[in-house]
């Protein structure tokens, strides 16, 4: 039965507990945790010893490849395409495609950070073994949980336990 | 420790009343979706709200089936209720985006009771909005070509340095990014939902909705940074689409349109409006749902006095397009400045405007009716009406007398206007009923954090006893009973 045990998990009721916790397992050398909780906590982040996301940069990449596919389109229609003299202008007006090109930026970047978090956080995910605790419904309404899983290569279960219960 | 947590209630004003815990938090807001009855009064609203959305249907039925020869608008008077409607719509929806991205950047902690239905109210206004342009082009399924830059049969392409085309480009990206930023916002409150709900069905439709949002660590760290970037990203997003909004008139040549006070005192407008319009829906909401601990008077004064401000820019705007055309020494500037305060005949609907928008949010100086719930709704309502009249004096004042007086001519709308405009905001009020129904009206996830429980103390205990139970889990493949 042991090899099939995903991990082992603590209920806290405040948010200074599960940070102190935190501290103390990663302090014991653990790697492979995580922590639950029904906010975002930025402390947890040190305690946990979570690096920080590549996220902002494939926004910015994003962002990026929405102003060179702006940029892309109007040249393509305006200059390569569809070339047509409107109000005497030169085919490539730039001042006039800013507004596209800006707008084409934003939305790449907005869809790009949105998807891109979902995709890192590997979500959708509708089936986690932490939902098998029944408790752990509360972790969306008031209660914080930290796990420690069997794959850490530190876990040898009676152990955790232990450090669990003292953490 | 009880120090501390009394110096901050007196430091901090009132965001929440009442002794509330995390869980009562979640109870309360989430009560409404899942446990309560839904009252009477929803019926009831929803029922009117639905069939003056019918209204809407019926008005666009006999549009497609009539062209646009239904409507009043004729030349001179080339645009007339549908961009009226458009740009009081779109307008309404800036403040969603500006409680939610903007006052997120500034900190302001008091925007967390009132974002998550100001920005449904931003997506329901800009849905509403949409369809005016759209059905303006009289058959929309054709028009999509000219629109949207996509190969068509044709070969041609649409004018990128067209203010029309930044519109669709501006208008659709809000809107994307306006759903995607709401429905960002509700991943854990969903989840919170899914955990709750007793109802098999729901549970399922919330569990779906929710994409398996668990509330981890590293999940929350990059939720944290895509919601502020995010927010960063809709803040330049919603001062340029109004700027657009506004260049659709300002890069034209008709007197009163053709000024560069146009996009600040656009986007100040439009956050004028759209807050009237916040205030109008969260005052009965308030109370129809006793959320008054969420939604507590510090709220209404601090949405009264973002109304006040923008309001005084907006007269200020006034001002400005009144000196604009008088500085510029062009006769028809000149003509216009004059047509629309006192000679034409649309000058009733200039002071009108002057009353609703400039006069009536006078009365927001004093604390007597910034704190009455009474006067607030009431100057909201004035104010909508206001600003409405803003985009007719501007449109309809501007271009029933031009440049050469043979082409002068009145403009009046017709019954399908009114019928138009009408059933979208019916169709507006049938989705915020919808919403207050099926959604969590206030961000649960958000208020659990302006609770003093939710900051992290640096202090140590004897952590013993802070761990309530320890628990193996299973993965799927091993049942824990057996």
């Amino acid at each position: 039965m042991e090899q099939n045990i995903y991990g082992i998990m603590a209920e806290f009721d405040t948010p200074t507990e599960l940070v102190d916790a935190a501290r103390q397992v990663r302090d014991a050398g653990y790697t492979k945790t995580d922590a639950f909780s029904p906010f975002p906590l930025h402390e947890i982040d040190e305690a946990l010893g979570i690096k920080r996301s590549i996220l902002p940069y494939l926004i910015f990449a994003g962002g990026v490849t929405g102003l060179l596919s702006g940029l892309g389109l109007v040249y393509f229609v305006h200059v390569f395409d569809y070339p047509i003299i409107v109000g005497g202008r030169p085919h490539f007006s730039l001042p006039a495609f800013i507004p596209p090109v800006y707008e084409l930026t934003i939305l790449f970047a907005a869809l790009v950070a949105v998807f891109g978090m979902l995709f890192l956080n590997g979500l959708p995910a509708p089936y986690h073994p932490v939902f098998n605790v029944p408790r752990f419904a509360f972790a969306t309404r008031e209660k914080f949980f930290l796990i420690i899983e069997a794959k850490d290569p530190k876990v040898r279960l009676r152990r955790e336990h232990e450090v669990l219960w003292k953490a | 420790m009880q120090d501390e947590k009394d110096l901050q209630e007196k430091l901090r004003p009132a965001m929440i009343e009442g002794d509330h815990s995390f869980a009562s938090v979640t109870d309360k807001i989430s009560d409404v979706t899942l446990k309560k009855r839904t009252p009477f009064h929803w019926f009831i609203g929803f029922a009117i709200a639905f069939m003056v959305a019918q209204l809407l249907l019926f008005s666009v039925i006999w549009l497609l089936a009539n062209g646009i020869g239904v409507w009043g608008n004729n030349q001179p008077v080339g645009w007339a209720f549908d961009i009226i409607n458009f740009v009081w719509w779109i307008g309404i929806g800036h403040a969603g985006t500006l409680i939610s991205a903007i006052l997120l950047l500034l900190n302001q902690k008091w925007r967390t009771s009132i974002n998550r239905f100001a920005e449904a109210m931003t997506l329901f206004a800009v849905a509403c909005a949409a369809m005016f342009p759209l059905l303006h082009t009289g058959r929309p399924w054709l028009a999509a070509y000219w629109l949207f830059p996509y190969p068509n049969t044709m070969g041609i392409w649409p004018n990128f340095r067209s203010p029309l085309i930044w519109d669709v480009f501006a208008v659709s990206t809000y809107a994307t990014v306006s759903a995607l930023f709401w429905y960002v916002g509700l991943i854990p409150d969903l989840a919170t939902l899914r955990d709750r709900a007793k109802n098999k069905y729901f549970k399922f439709i919330y569990a779906a909705l929710s994409w398996g949002w668990r509330g981890s660590a590293r999940h929350w760290h990059r939720y944290e940074i895509t919601y502020l970037i995010l927010a960063g990203l809709s803040t330049p997003l919603v001062l340029s689409v109004h700027s657009i909004v506004s260049f659709d008139f300002s890069v034209s040549q008709v007197p009163g349109w053709h000024a560069t006070i146009f996009p600040p005192y656009f986007v100040a407008g439009a956050v004028f409006a759209g807050f009237a319009m916040v205030l109008i829906l969260c005052i009965p909401l308030r109370h129809m749902y006793r959320m008054q601990d969420f939604i507590t008077h510090t709220h209404l004064v601090y949405m009264a006095k973002v109304m006040l401000a923008t309001g005084l820019i907006v007269v200020y705007g006034y001002a400005m397009e009144g000196f604009f055309g008088w500085y510029s020494a062009s006769q028809y500037e000149v003509f216009m400045v004059k047509n629309r305060i006192w000679e034409g005949p649309y000058w009733w609907s200039y002071w009108l405007l002057i009353f609703c928008n400039g006069l009536s949010i006078q009365l927001l100086w004093f604390k007597r009716f910034r704190e009455s719930e009474f006067w607030l709704f009431l100057i909201s309502i004035i104010v909508s009406v206001g600003m409405w009249l803003e985009r007719f004096v501007i449109i309809v004042t501007s271009l029933h007398r031009d440049f050469l007086p043979s082409s002068w001519a009145m403009y009046s709308p017709r019954v399908w206007d009114w019928t138009m405009f009408i059933g979208t905001i019916g169709f507006f009020f049938t989705l915020i009923y919808l919403f207050v129904r099926f959604v969590p009206i206030i961000s649960i996830f958000e208020v659990r954090t302006l609770l003093p429980d939710a900051n992290v103390h640096g202090h140590h205990q004897d952590f013993e006893e802070n761990v309530n139970e320890v628990e193996y889990t299973y993965d799927r493949t091993d049942p824990p009973n057996e």
